[in-house]
């Protein structure tokens, strides 16, 4: 049987993934999206976890609307990303210093 | 607990500016080579009317609807209508900005509209998932309205970290959404309420969720520690979008941290109450001394914000009826004076011109005494200088923490404002005391030069007359 507390170390270790992904990559902004991903999808486990154990659907109706989201947000990120390699032709994330101060 | 679809009239304004924004967004795909004109008219139009079901309904009961997810209260009510009126506004002064430049297209309405219902929902949401989609609805539309003038690069580097940034926050705020709901068992903020007050639960766990809940609303209002994105997305955006930005979004971020930490999670101020001070003692210090050293007055102007949202956190941390009133009226009147501010940019901006460096304002006394006037008192009021009305939300806040006796947090807030009445003086001392360097006519239209006049008229007025919106702010939480 697995206890909860082993649902949420694997989330915890998700979630810090993607923040240690986030603020050590300097390379490339598309592993940026994948992070902010990997930390929706952990947050996700910690909701089914928590409402698979206190039997409450409402925790797992909640996950569908973050995967609905993230889909929203990773669609403008996208957007985004496309019109900054036009301006910019890069998308190195060292590259965006042109606002600082 | 209620049926779903009872009480849904409670909901009106937001149901009705759904159904215009789809229609604004039908006019714009169809509409040719008029679309702008006919976004920006019927735009006006919807929040006008918004504004007035609004006012209509505020002398009705307050209530729930959508099975208790969505709440109808006075502070909805005014926090409601304080939107509408200011996104009117700011939509007037950014159609002038967006005509010089080529960039008076229908997106930018749609947009707006949406984010504007986003902010609604976020305002009445009393659930979490509730809140969570009025978050994203109105980040979303914000990301995309920065990004909006495509061709410049330093605005689609801005729209990037606003958009990196904003997802981390949002991420943080789920997470700590998720280990609430794990300790409460609930995500309704009733229960959640209930539960928390009840006392058993596990303090630590509590604790551990609140953090990242703090982290996540201080991302939205843009405290130190995670300010960084506010002065990059403010100098990096369009005028019009930075004013968008400016004003309602940051009202709408005080209604979710009213309902998540005063409705939600009251009873466990003991813990958010150290978090917050940090936050708000932080952004004071921070956002004051490093904008002495700018010489953009938009990125200026984004210390500045960090300042004031130190200020508005004030008010919360004290965790006192007094306290959240007075947050709730500089929140208020914070909106009224960056509406103003970022106007006064636009309003002497022209196309290839964006008069956002501090110099281009050396002897504005000179060629335009009345607009010179208008930016005076309007740093006076920022710097908080009686009679106008930045003095009292100032003075307000910093009562509502003298009062739970936290003497030191008051020291550095006062400390704070005079540090931070230098470099507002120093645009005075700019505009009145410096030869001038250009002759530069003013460009912008009647309609928006009249609006600004009167925007600022009003900071004005309710310097001399604080008193019923005073009264108003109190009767809320009371």
């Amino acid at each position: 049987m697995i206890a909860l507390s082993d649902f949420l170390i694997l989330g915890a270790l998700l979630f810090s993934l993607s923040i240690a992904g986030i603020f050590i990559n300097r390379k490339n902004i598309i592993i940026l999206l994948m992070c902010i991903e990997l930390m929706l999808l952990a947050v996700n486990l910690n909701f089914i976890a928590f409402s698979h154990y206190s039997s409450d659907i409402s925790g797992q109706i909640f996950v569908f609307f973050i995967l609905t989201v993230a889909a929203a947000e990773a669609a403008i990120g996208l957007a985004i990303l496309v019109v900054l390699f036009r301006n910019k032709h890069t998308i190195n994330v060292a590259d965006l210093d042109q606002l600082k101060g | 607990m209620t049926s779903y679809i009872d009480n849904i009239a409670l909901a009106l304004p937001e149901l009705f500016i759904l159904f215009m924004a789809c229609v604004i967004l039908l006019v714009v795909a169809f509409a040719g080579k008029k679309e702008a004109s006919f976004a920006y008219g019927l735009s006006q139009f919807t929040l006008a009317v918004t504004a007035l079901l609004i006012y209509l309904g505020m002398a009705g009961e307050s209530g729930f609807t959508f099975s208790d997810s969505y709440i109808k209260d006075p502070l909805s009510d005014i926090l409601k209508l304080a939107i509408c009126l200011i996104n009117m506004v700011v939509l007037l002064y950014s159609t002038s900005y967006l005509k010089q430049r080529q960039l008076f297209k229908g997106e930018y309405y749609v947009l707006a509209i949406f984010s504007t219902l986003g902010m609604m929902v976020l305002v009445s949401a009393y659930h979490l998932v509730t809140i969570y989609l009025g978050l994203e609805l109105m980040s979303l539309c914000l990301y995309a309205m920065v990004a909006m003038h495509r061709d410049s690069s330093i605005a689609t580097e801005a729209a990037m970290k606003y958009f990196i940034l904003g997802a981390i926050a949002s991420g943080m705020l789920l997470y700590g959404m998720s280990i609430i709901y794990g300790a409460t068992g609930s995500l309704s903020i009733n229960i959640i309420a209930e539960r928390v007050s009840a006392g058993d639960l596990d303090q630590t766990v509590l604790s551990f969720g609140l953090v990242f809940l703090i982290i996540g609303i201080g991302f939205k209002l843009g405290a130190v520690p995670f300010h960084m994105w506010l002065p990059d997305v403010y100098q990096g955006a369009p005028t019009a979008v930075t004013l968008f930005i400016a004003a309602a979004p940051k009202v709408a971020a005080f209604a979710m941290m009213i309902r998540l930490l005063v409705d939600g999670l009251a009873d466990a101020h003991q813990h958010w109450q150290g978090m917050l001070i940090m936050l708000a003692v932080l952004s004071m210090i921070i956002g004051n001394v490093i904008a002495i050293a700018q010489t953009n007055l938009k990125r200026m102007l984004a210390y500045s914000t960090i300042s004031h949202v130190g200020f508005i956190l004030l008010g919360v941390l004290s965790a006192t009826q007094a306290g959240y009133s007075a947050s709730l009226f500089y929140v208020l009147v914070y909106a009224l004076m960056s509406l103003g501010a970022f106007g006064m940019i636009i309003l002497m901006s022209r196309n290839g011109f964006e008069a956002e460096q501090i110099e281009d304002y050396k002897g504005l006394a000179q060629r335009n005494p009345w607009f010179a006037l208008m930016m005076m008192l309007l740093m006076f009021s920022m710097a908080g200088i009686p009679p106008l009305v930045g003095f009292y939300a100032k003075l307000t806040v910093i009562q509502s923490i003298i009062d739970i006796e936290l003497i030191s947090v008051a020291v550095v807030a006062v400390l704070m404002s005079v540090i931070g009445a230098f470099y507002y003086l120093r645009i005075i001392k700019v505009m009145y005391f410096d030869k001038e360097s250009g002759q530069h006519a003013l460009s912008a239209p009647l309609d928006m030069k009249i609006m600004f006049s009167v925007n600022v008229c009003t900071i004005f007025i309710l310097g001399i007359f604080p008193g019923a919106l005073l009264a108003l702010c109190s009767g809320i939480f009371s």
